[in-house]
């Protein structure tokens, strides 16, 4: 695989974004739904997540490591991409476009979050629980760039699933590959349902 | 009748490779059922400009004239395409018409499509049958399998699917949606079978196969229908294999 390095990456790129990043982003997005459920339990929950034994190599190897990775080389692949939705009005050529620009847009809120929530508790500035979310969430502004970030991450996501298939050849087929549009089309709303309902609940307490 | 009909046609002309592009209009007495291509002829017959200026005549490539052979592919009224097959009657006046932009410009609506040439011979698109001796008959081929392998040989090399993909440009060397549905007709075929590795190699190389980000955008526009996204889904798929069989070894990783 060394002679190949070019595809290497591209593969580990798809990859990484499903496993870990994408089934750590439907956990993330799971447990903080016990919001919904009360103050205490997601107090519970969150206190679980980030009591896990060897924490900090979790973190390293699951999350950070691999979101680096993607990142830097999403980053490269946004930049590199020649958009012309405008000349050729498609919707997979649309879908492409997005997958781009909502990978940025991920990318900002991502960084801003972890600054705001698990650096400051590495700093020993605040501790990660309810309150700290509701604090966040307390202006209107901060409500609605935290919405646009989980549906910009999500719709990431549900989209990259749908381009993992076609990476990894197992979607040949127009007819499978609509499928799976569907299929990543419900992914989004439903795990766009299940991000925005918590982050009301942090904001509105309803 | 009192006046002749016209057709106008707004064409992006250049000098050579490396002076500076400029528009130029040109008004062309309307014929029935004319094609851009009978329009360019008659600005060559007659190479005055629509102010009336003598100019020089518009160059242009063409060969078949029956949209099978891809050299006449420009961009018509914003769409790459064939100019043999784009009929005048078919489309909004005035006609503007301008070089594909992903390729270097030789002259006028004149084009280099060298870089698809490298690509094919990056992706080995070709069968290895020549020896010193008779090699005799090749093993047989499924029809059904015949039959799809037909779609791919269309392919006519013409540009029109790297016109359209967003990861075709200055800042990557993906080499295009083409070359990779050729390998996939030669690997289909039993004999180029026997080379299948080589190709795939040359897909794995860098601007091979890992340069498409699935805009999409090659199946709509190709003239000749050609199945690229299934093309590129069943490369990709062939080409990991084959990076796991060359990791993790196989005595089938020929």
């Amino acid at each position: 695989m060394a002679e190949h390095r070019d595809l290497f990456y591209r593969r580990l790129h798809s990859l990484l974004g499903v496993v870990p990043i994408g089934i750590y982003l439907v956990t993330h997005l799971i447990v903080n739904h016990f919001a919904v459920y009360g103050e205490e339990e997601f107090n519970r929950a969150a206190g679980f997540m980030g009591n896990l034994p060897f924490l900090l190599l979790l973190e390293i190897f699951v999350i950070y490591l691999p979101i680096l990775f993607h990142a830097v080389l999403g980053v490269y692949i946004a930049f590199t991409a020649n958009y012309n939705v405008k000349k050729f009005n498609y919707f997979r050529n649309w879908m492409y476009a997005l997958q781009r620009i909502t990978g940025i847009v991920t990318l900002i809120f991502i960084v801003w979050h972890v600054w705001e929530t698990r650096v400051q508790k590495a700093l020993g500035n605040a501790e990660v629980n309810y309150s700290m979310m509701e604090s966040i969430l307390s202006t209107p502004f901060m409500f609605w760039f935290y919405v646009v970030g989980v549906i910009a991450t999500i719709f990431h996501f549900a989209n990259g699933l749908w381009g993992f298939l076609v990476t990894w050849g197992i979607t040949q087929t127009p007819k499978s590959q609509k499928i799976a549009t569907y299929g990543a089309v419900i992914v989004f709303l439903v795990l766009s349902y299940v991000g925005v309902r918590t982050l009301i609940v942090f904001a509105y307490g309803v | 009748m009192a006046e002749q009909k016209t057709v106008t046609f707004i064409i992006t002309r250049q000098d050579g490779p490396d002076s500076a592009p400029y528009e130029e209009t040109f008004e062309v007495p309307y014929r029935r059922n004319m094609n851009v291509i009978s329009g360019l002829m008659e600005i060559r017959k007659n190479p005055v400009n629509a102010k009336g200026e003598k100019t020089t005549p518009v160059q242009w490539d063409m060969n078949c004239l029956e949209e099978v052979c891809g050299a006449c592919s420009m961009v018509i009224n914003g769409v790459p395409r064939q100019s043999c097959a784009a009929l005048v009657d078919d489309l909004e006046q005035p006609v503007r018409l301008a070089p594909m932009a992903t390729f270097p410009v030789v002259r006028d609506l004149i084009i280099d499509r060298e870089r698809m040439f490298d690509a094919l011979k990056q992706v080995k698109a070709w069968i290895p049958i020549d020896g010193t001796h008779d090699l005799g008959p090749g093993p047989r081929m499924p029809e059904k399998k015949r039959q799809w392998a037909y779609e791919l040989s269309k392919c006519m090399t013409c540009g029109v699917c790297l016109e359209a993909c967003p990861n075709v440009n200055d800042k990557s060397d993906f080499i295009g949606p083409a070359a990779i549905s050729q390998a996939r007709l030669f690997n289909a075929h039993p004999t180029g079978d026997m080379n299948k590795s080589e190709r795939l190699d040359g897909l794995m190389e860098e601007g091979g196969i890992s340069g498409c980000g699935n805009s999409q955008n090659c199946v709509q526009v190709c003239p000749k229908g050609i199945p690229l996204t299934t093309s590129i889904a069943a490369m990709n798929r062939a080409t990991n294999i084959q990076a796991f069989k060359n990791f993790f070894g196989s005595d089938n990783a020929h």
